[in-house]
Order: C-alpha cells, then structure tokens, then sequence
C-alpha cells in the first residue's frame, strides 16, 4: 500500500474544483485511458489577467486526482505569468510529497497546466518535439532530458517514476541511460592515452580511431577517410564518398578529423589532405 | 472501523482450530523431529499426521508430500528438479497468465537459453488447448499450468490436459496454489506428476506450503542439506506452521466434502450479480462458466483501480485490483492483458475473493457502498461523460 500524506488523502477524498468550465480561456488536456491517467484542466482569468477559477477532470489514482486538485488551488489568483514557473516539485511539495513512484502525477499536472497557458495564448499545438524513445507510453527525448535537468534524477528507475518512460516493455532503457549519462557529464570514457606511444602503436590507433570514430560519423553524410601514411605528427589522409567534392571538407578535416584524433591518440597530430 | 475482507486470494485469515493446534509446538513441543529422543519424536509423529492430512486433501500418498516454505519454492523447486532430471531437454511450457513465481522463473530460464513457450488465453481467460499440445515435442522437459487463476478465479482443465500429455515422456507440474481447498482434487487419478500448495491460501499460517511430488518421478531438492523430507528439502522443519497446514487441509477437507464451497460461492454470486446490475458499464473478466468459487474479477470502465480500492478501504472493504497503479508498475496486469480485457475496463478491474468466514451482511455493505464510489469517479473522470454522451 502506497504511503500517502494526509495532504493527499485529503485532495483525493475531498477533491477541490472538479469540473467543466464551459466558457474557459484555457484548456489542457494530457494522458489517456492506456496510460492509466488523464488529466484534463481548465481555467478561467479574471479582468486583470488573474486566474479566477481553475478545475479539472482526472481519470487516474489517488495521487492523480490529489495532484490535480492541488493544482487548481495553486493557480487561483495567479496571473499567467506566475502560475508558469509552478513546476510539477511545486505540486509534489504543495501536498506534502509523493511517493517516488507516483511522481509523475506532479508533472501530468504541470503538463496540463502549460498546455492550458498555451491555449490561451493561441500558440501552435506543439507537435511532438524530439525523438519518441519510449513507445510504451510515446515519451520524447526532450520530456526525458528536462526531467533528468529539472528533477535532478539519475536512474532509469527515476526517469520512469517521473514521466513513465520505461515503465513498460523494457526496449528504451539503454537510450534512456545515454540520456542519462549524457546530462550528468558521464559521456562515454575517452580511452586513456598512453603516455608515449611508439609509432606503431601511434598509427595502429590512428587506424582505429578512424574506423571505429570518425568513419561511422562521416558515413552519416556519405562520406569516409583513407589513412594514407603517418609521418611523425603528420596524418596524411585522403578523403572519400562524397567528402571528396564537398566544400566544406577542409573545416571537416581541421575541425572535426584532427581534433578528434588529437584526442583519441596524441595532442600534436597535424592532419593533411593528400591527392 | 470493522474490517470486511473479501482480498482471500491475497492471504487468508489462520483459522482459530488451525492456530490452537499449532500453540503448543511453539512453547511445550519444542524437540526437533530428527532426534533419537521420545520428546522430539512426538512431534514427528504429530508432524506425520500432518502429512497425511494434506495427503488426503489433494488424494496423494504422504510420501508423496514435501513440506516447503511457500507457493513460490514448491514451484521453483519443481521445475529446477524438472529441467536438472532431463538436462538434454531445452523446451519448457507454461501459460501467459501464470502468477510471478512461475512467470518470472521461466523468464529467467529463458534468458538462460531455454526455448520457453507461454501458451495464450482467450478473452474468458481459457488456456488454448491446440496451442498447447502443438507445442509439445521431444525436447519439452516440462509443462507447468496454474490450477486456478489468482486474479479471475478462471480454471484450467488441469486433470484433462495431465492425462494428454501424459506417456509423452514429459513431466507436468501445477500451480494449484489458488484451487487447493477451494475445490475437490484428486491427483492419484490424473497425470498430474508435480503441484505446489501453499497454507496461507486456505487458513493456515504464511510461511508453509508442500509440493506433491508424484510417486517415481524423477526429482532431484533444491534445497541440499539433512536428511529431512526424505532428503527431497533439506532444513529443520517448520514444526508449529506444519502442524497448522495440517490442521488447515483437515478442515478443509472435511469443507469440501460437505459442499462448504456452495455457500462461498452463493455470496460471490450474489454480490457479483447486484454489482453488475448496479453499476452500468461493468463486466466480469473471465469465464463464469469455470471459475474458482470465490472468485470474482469485476471490470468497472472509465475509472482507476488503485482509487476506487481505496476509497472502498475508507469503507474498511478491503480488496484488490488488477490496476497499474496499484502494483507499482505502470501497466495493468500481464492477465488481464493476455485475455485482451481493453484498456478501458482493465485500469477498473477489483477482484473480490471471499472466504468461508464472509457474512451475508458484509456482501450487503459492499453492494451498498461500491456503487456510489464508482458513480463518484466517474463523475471525475473526463472520459466517463464522453463515453456516455458517444
């Protein structure tokens, strides 16, 4: 059994604001009936640009319709501008704190809150931003990335309690890890460089670097890099596939090849182009 | 707040006869049953009785019986001991709506690189039966089906399918954690090689079950160690919770051999009948027709589970449900889902399950009390209006 706060048995017994605002400035509505909850909100301003009236309707747990009635209470009065920084740790805190799991009730309410305000602004339904990683629940990149930032979370574990990616068949939990890891600065480990290479090894791992490296990513725009000959700090290489007509193949060359491979292999290679 | 608990699929009450038989073994019958002395072999002498009384319940020889700790080893240790005495076999068979104790071990014998084979239901939650005989091949080393399904109650035709696929040198096991002492069984007239029970289900204490291990079956223990049980479960025995199984199978026994069960099942009836006729947009999951008698799985649309729970728990009702939410995970039960129950009705699925000590003016409160809780979030929920209005 879930340990609730009063708080929120309080707001699920006794829910504050349930209901249609026929004539309401803003609407917003998030989940669905797959998902297990669904929230839809609605308020009205007053004539100095103040909420006036705020309810809601949620199909969901406990923690859901307490989130959502939380939330009605915490908007009244408010202008626009002020009930847009309410994030979902406001909701959380407003009723004593959630369950870890249950977290990602708080953010379905400021979903619904932010989609409202963007109703009422007239601003373009949003298409979905970013890159679908969980296609259990349709969760995006961006939703994972800003809850990683603003909720502070660090496990895969977390990401599915606050916004439910992951919760279902499993498949995403690498990407959501490299989600993860690249917010809190754990990018892959650059191999360490050996203090002096010999040459062979220098040219093996200038070797490796470029097919392991450098050559996935020029592959991306149909292009690819020849390791010619290795003369000291120089890298003589020749570019192919499409690098080889393309304008901007000596910024790739400078910007991208050499300082890739000074950081893979040694701090003083200088790359060449040859014919 | 008095309690009305209708969650006996959960765990059941220990009956007051079970909990008096077992008092003395914790303070004056202390000896340990393996010891030469009279004052510890007494209480293997109580401990064999006990035996024989679980025997009787399932119609198995006693040393056929193995005392374990609960549901979840007697079903692990069955289907180790299956695939260790056929370790040429890969293939193992099962259902989609087994509970987590057989589910998650063949997960894991899958990712072990055991060929695994879940067999589908239908929408009543019945087993396809073609699925699962043309499943079955020389390389199958065991089929393990539930009995009785823990969250509809539904029932597999589990003598039916033992004597198929008996002589097919294939060893079969069943879950019958849920039917045991709710329904007559029978083993020694079925091809039923292994069945897991487990105490806490039918009023004796947690912490005890028994395997039935059929007599010839190749078996090796999982648990290594003394000589007790035979040597099929090494460890001192859990002398008081055995005498209370004991006691439990006796009682129910003698329950089931006066019909107890009709009364039982009357009050599911009846409080699965108002409810439907109460509440609209509510519908039983799974096949009436075939069902454990205390069972009831009711799908009410367009509200959640985990809410309605517990605002019937404000009513001290307590029962369960099929929800995501209540389970921590985020989708609703791998059960009610391999049955094809929508979304809609799933998320809303209670599941009921009474016991011998229900009252009839229990049922009543239920059946007055469900309904406006349901009426009261639907009136919350932004779909319930929709749906109405088409």
């Amino acid at each position: 059994m879930w340990e609730y706060t009063d708080k929120v048995k309080d707001h699920f017994l006794n829910p504050r604001n349930v209901g249609i605002i026929e004539d309401a400035d803003g609407v917003g509505e998030v989940g669905s009936i797959a998902c297990g909850d669904a929230l839809t909100f609605y308020f009205k301003l007053d004539e100095n640009g103040k909420i006036k009236d705020a309810t809601f309707q949620t199909f969901g747990c406990a923690s859901a319709i307490a989130s959502s009635s939380a939330l009605t209470e915490m908007v009244k009065g408010k202008t626009l501008e002020e009930a847009k920084s309410i994030t979902n740790e406001d909701i959380a805190e407003y009723l004593g704190g959630l369950p870890k799991e249950k977290m990602h009730c708080s953010v379905m309410g400021r979903d619904a809150l932010e989609k409202a305000i963007s109703c009422y602004l007239d601003e373009p339904e949003k298409e979905v931003e970013g890159e679908i990683v969980c296609e259990c629940f349709g969760v995006t990149d961006r939703e994972i990335e800003r809850v990683v930032r603003e909720n502070h979370v660090s496990t895969i574990e977390d990401v599915t309690d606050y916004v439910k990616a992951g919760g279902g068949c499993g498949n995403c939990h690498d990407r959501i890890q490299e989600i993860i890891d690249t917010i809190l600065g754990k990018d892959k480990p650059v191999p360490k460089k050996a203090p002096a290479l010999t040459n062979l090894q220098k040219i093996k791992l200038i070797e490796e670097s470029i097919e392991r490296e450098i050559n996935p990513t020029l592959k991306k725009d149909a292009g690819r890099l020849e390791l010619i000959d290795v003369d000291g700090n120089r890298v003589l290489v020749r570019l192919g596939g499409s690098c080889a007509s393309c304008a901007k193949s000596p910024v790739t060359l400078k910007h991208y090849v050499e300082s890739k491979l000074r950081e893979l292999v040694a701090p003083d290679l200088v790359v060449e182009e040859v014919q | 707040m008095t309690v009305i608990y209708v969650d006996n699929n959960a765990t059941t009450k220990v009956a007051p006869e079970v909990l008096e038989a077992m008092m003395p073994y914790f303070s004056d019958f202390y000896g340990n049953p393996s010891s030469m002395h009279s004052f510890g072999g007494n209480v293997a002498g109580a401990i064999k009785t006990a035996r024989e009384n679980v025997a009787h319940l399932i119609g198995a020889a006693p040393s056929e019986i193995v005392f374990t700790s609960c549901g979840t080893e007697s079903d692990g240790t069955a289907i180790r001991a299956a695939i260790e005495s056929y370790p040429d076999k890969r293939h193992v068979v099962t259902s989609r709506v087994e509970h987590p104790a057989i589910k998650n071990l063949y997960e894991s014998l899958s990712k072990k690189g055991y060929r695994t084979t879940f067999v589908p239901v239908d929408d009543k939650g019945r087993l396809d039966l073609d699925y699962l005989y043309n499943s079955l091949s020389e390389d199958t080393a065991v089929v393990s089906l539930m009995w009785g399904n823990n969250e509809t109650g539904v029932l597999f035709p589990i003598e039916e399918i033992s004597r198929e696929i008996k002589d097919r040198g294939i060893l079969f096991h069943t879950d019958a954690v849920q039917a045991v002492g709710k329904i007559p069984i029978n083993v020694s007239e079925s091809g039923i090689d292994m069945l897991s029970l487990s105490g806490h289900k039918f009023h004796a204490p947690k912490g005890i079950g028994a395997l039935y291990i059929r007599k010839g079956t190749k078996f090796s223990p999982f648990m290594i160690g003394g000589h007790q049980e035979s040597g099929r479960r090494g460890g001192t025995e859990n002398t008081a919770a055995i005498i209370g199984l004991g006691k439990a199978a006796e009682i129910a026994a003698e329950h089931l051999k006066n019909d107890g069960y009709a009364a039982v099942s009357r009050l599911r009836d009846k409080l699965e009948h108002n409810l439907l006729e109460k509440v609209p947009n509510a519908m039983v999951n799974g096949d009436p027709t075939s069902r454990l008698p205390n069972t009831t799985s009711i799908a009410f649309e367009y509200v959640e589970g985990e809410a309605i729970l517990l605002m019937m728990n404000e009513h001290g009702i307590c029962a369960s449900s099929g929800s995501a939410c209540t389970s921590g995970s985020l989708e609703p039960s791998h059960v009610l889902r391999a049955m094809g129950v929508p979304f809609t009705a799933a998320h809303g699925s209670i599941r009921f399950s009474l016991s011998r000590y229900n009252a009839e003016d229990e049922i009543d409160v239920i059946i007055e009390t469900l309904p406006p809780i349901i009426e009261r979030l639907r009136e919350l929920s932004p779909f319930w209006k929709q749906a109405m209005e088409g």
